[in-house]
């Protein structure tokens, strides 16, 4: 299998060396930020993390077809990767860890629930598919407006698409025909639950023609093949096309989130086999195969990364917590009476 | 509050909600209706008629048959900078939504520290009294008045009705705009002509009396009135403080009229139990204990789930105004 692979011609989508060896820092990038969040997690120093592990070929991909200053990106907390690529400081997912300061987040969520309106972050909740109504109400503003060649990024797991509120979101999008791409990043588990028990089909894909939409599919571990799909999908939903539901297949490396076991429902030969798989080891691959970049120019890309997460990790740490006060603030517009 | 050009015309209740989302309409190209039949059929209550042939099928939106997306994609849509007004076409159809209104719109602001946030009126018609059994007749404010970031008024006067719905629209945060369908076509009055705004979190002194403070909200407002009306002919002079607003209250309103009457009376149509009664009691007897002269007594509907649709039924749910008034009387004799 891999063999048939090295034979085909490198199809690099007009991806230039640069932005090659981009998408490979943003993958280790994020990577290390996620095992960094596990580790703090484990000394006790931070209550909560989640990782994206696994979901970098889809998160290098999207960011490099996300179009900055035009595209709105209404992401879930299994995108810190796809955030930092879009344009969002790396420290945020740190302040986010700390609960820090930060003027945007506040001390307030919970780990990569991120916002950043000036670079068209949604802000989102917890809740599973709930964002997914307010990208169409986002991709409707857009239509509203008239502003073509802009259209919105909506992400979200395999278990979102059981969510009653996505399937309204689906269906709205493609009446409206609104200028949207849904991007499933299918890891194959939500929490504990397996995919077969999640849906009656194999591919997410599938769901599509039921609402009329376009559909289609890549191979999330392969950030080419993903920038590929979603810049097609974007292209079609800025041109006026209408929505998409692409599906990435991925696989979930590590727990739910720090506070979850995996160990309590899936087998370490499951997950073993498909670290074999491994995005970033496949991208590397890629590229060295290709000349694109050298072993030394690789581990002197991930000594920098583990640098640049080194001094953000302390930089976050250092901050001060929010101020108690700050929990009275922004409940409404202006201040507040509290009902006492 | 904006002042309204000299001169009032004559409306009733659904023609003031009309007229006022008109005007929002013409006014600014921001804003939008969404909802289930707001289009072609102009609304169930013909609210948005001729709406669809004026403004068109991109600010009038007849929305899939979906609450949690009507609600949803407005949350969205004002995120991204318009001024969406959603429609549930009923109170009582308002639960799929219910993650959207209390999980999502209630806190966008709150946690995006202010990043995003979320100008969105919801608009339904709840109450009952006009045959709609279990699910066209509820109350849902005790609902949601639980939740800060949340905005309610329920107002049941037209001038009100513009007043504060001009104000939802204006408002840079989510607010529930419930609309008593009873008093739909029932109440009439005078409407000031022009744009103004009535404060949100403002209630109103409708009968200004001494012996005893009634606190109510929607249909029962003029029941109490008429109520009022009829102490008031036995010399008894009772004042009647209509809430409008439910989420802020309007705390200051309801001290100043208890400490002067020394009694309080609440009537709502929604059940008892954890209802707006429930807090404004509280708030009274936490506030206010010393300067009362009689226990709070609270009017409301009956502890079960809903109220019938056999004529019966509803009419043993609903609160007459002979019992208002007996109560009244029995408060002022205490």
């Amino acid at each position: 299998m891999a063999k048939a692979v090295e034979s085909l011609a490198f199809e690099r989508h007009g991806l230039s060396d640069e932005q090659l060896r981009w998408m490979l820092r943003n993958m280790h990038l994020q990577r290390t930020i996620d095992n960094r969040g596990f580790q703090l997690n484990r000394q006790g120093k931070i209550p909560f993390a989640t990782g994206s592990e696994g979901h970098e070929g889809i998160h290098a991909g999207a960011a490099l077809a996300f179009m900055r200053g035009k595209d709105v990106l209404v992401p879930y907390y299994r995108d810190a990767g796809l955030c930092i690529g879009v344009g969002m400081e790396p420290i945020d997912v740190l302040l986010g860890m700390f609960a820090r300061g930060g003027e945007r987040q506040g001390g307030r969520q919970f780990p990569s629930h991120f916002t950043h309106r000036a670079i068209g972050i949604m802000s989102f909740s917890s809740i599973i598919a709930a964002h997914c109504p307010h990208a169409a109400g986002a991709a409707y503003s857009m239509k509203y407006r008239k502003e073509t060649g802009r259209a919105v990024l909506c992400c979200f797991g395999d278990g979102a698409t059981s969510e009653g509120e996505w399937h309204e979101s689906m269906n709205f999008s493609a009446v409206h025909n609104l200028p949207i791409v849904w991007l499933c990043e299918n890891n194959e588990w939500a929490i504990s639950t397996p995919r077969e028990h999640q849906m009656a089909i194999k591919d997410v894909v599938q769901k599509a023609v039921g609402y009329g939409m376009r559909g289609s599919m890549c191979d999330g571990s392969d950030p080419i093949a993903v920038y590929q799909t979603v810049k097609d999908a974007l292209d079609h939903a800025r041109s006026g096309g209408g929505p998409t539901l692409v599906e990435a297949k991925c696989y979930r490396f590590l727990s739910h989130t720090t506070d979850d076991d995996d160990r309590t429902y899936r087998s370490r030969e499951e997950v073993e086999k498909h670290r074999s798989l491994d995005p970033i080891l496949r991208h590397e691959r890629t590229l060295l195969d290709h000349g694109v970049i050298t072993v030394q120019e690789i581990e002197a890309l991930k000594k920098d990364v583990l640098r640049e997460v080194n001094e953000i990790t302390d930089r976050a740490e250092a901050l001060p917590y929010p101020d108690p006060s700050q929990l009275y603030v922004n409940v409404y517009e202006g201040t507040h009476e509290p009902w006492r | 509050m904006a002042l309204a050009t000299a001169g009032t015309t004559t409306m009733n209740n659904v023609e003031a909600v009309r007229h006022t989302l008109y005007e929002a309409l013409k006014a600014d190209p921001k804003t939008l209706i969404m909802g289930e039949d707001v289009g072609a059929r102009g609304n169930v209550f013909l609210i948005t008629k001729g709406f669809l042939e004026e403004f068109g099928p991109e600010r009038i939106i007849d929305t899939p048959l979906a609450e949690a997306s009507i609600v949803g994609v407005a949350v969205g849509m004002a995120m991204e900078g318009l001024r969406p007004i959603a429609e549930i076409q009923f109170a009582d159809f308002i639960y799929p939504a219910f993650n959207q209104i209390v999980g999502e719109a209630a806190k966008t602001r709150y946690r995006s520290n202010g990043d995003y946030t979320c100008p969105l009126v919801i608009r339904t018609p709840y109450g009952g009294g006009v045959r709609g059994a279990l699910s066209h007749s509820v109350s849902i404010e005790a609902l949601f008045y639980h939740v800060p970031g949340l905005k309610i008024v329920a107002p049941s006067f037209p001038a009100d009705i513009k007043g504060l719905l001009n104000a939802a629209i204006d408002d840079p945060d989510p607010v529930m705009f419930l609309e008593h369908k009873k008093t739909y076509r029932l109440v009439k009055g005078e409407v000031p002509n022009g744009h103004y705004t009535i404060p949100i979190g403002k209630a109103d002194v409708k009968v200004a009396g001494d012996a005893l403070t009634v606190v109510s909200y929607g249909l029962y407002v003029h029941q109490a009135i008429e109520a009022a009306k009829q102490l008031a002919a036995d010399g008894v002079s009772v004042e009647v403080i209509d809430l409008r607003s439910i989420r802020p209250m309007d705390k200051t309103t309801i001290l100043e009229s208890v400490r002067k009457t020394r009694k309080l009376l609440i009537i709502q149509e929604d059940n008892k139990f954890g209802g707006i009664g429930a807090e404004i009691s509280a708030m009274v007897a936490e506030e206010a204990f010393f300067d009362l002269d009689a226990p709070i007594r609270r009017l409301a509907g009956p502890d079960v789930p809903a109220m019938g649709y056999a004529q019966t039924l509803e009419e043993e749910f609903m609160i007459p105004t002979s019992r208002m008034a007996a109560t009244m009387r029995e408060m002022v004799a205490f």
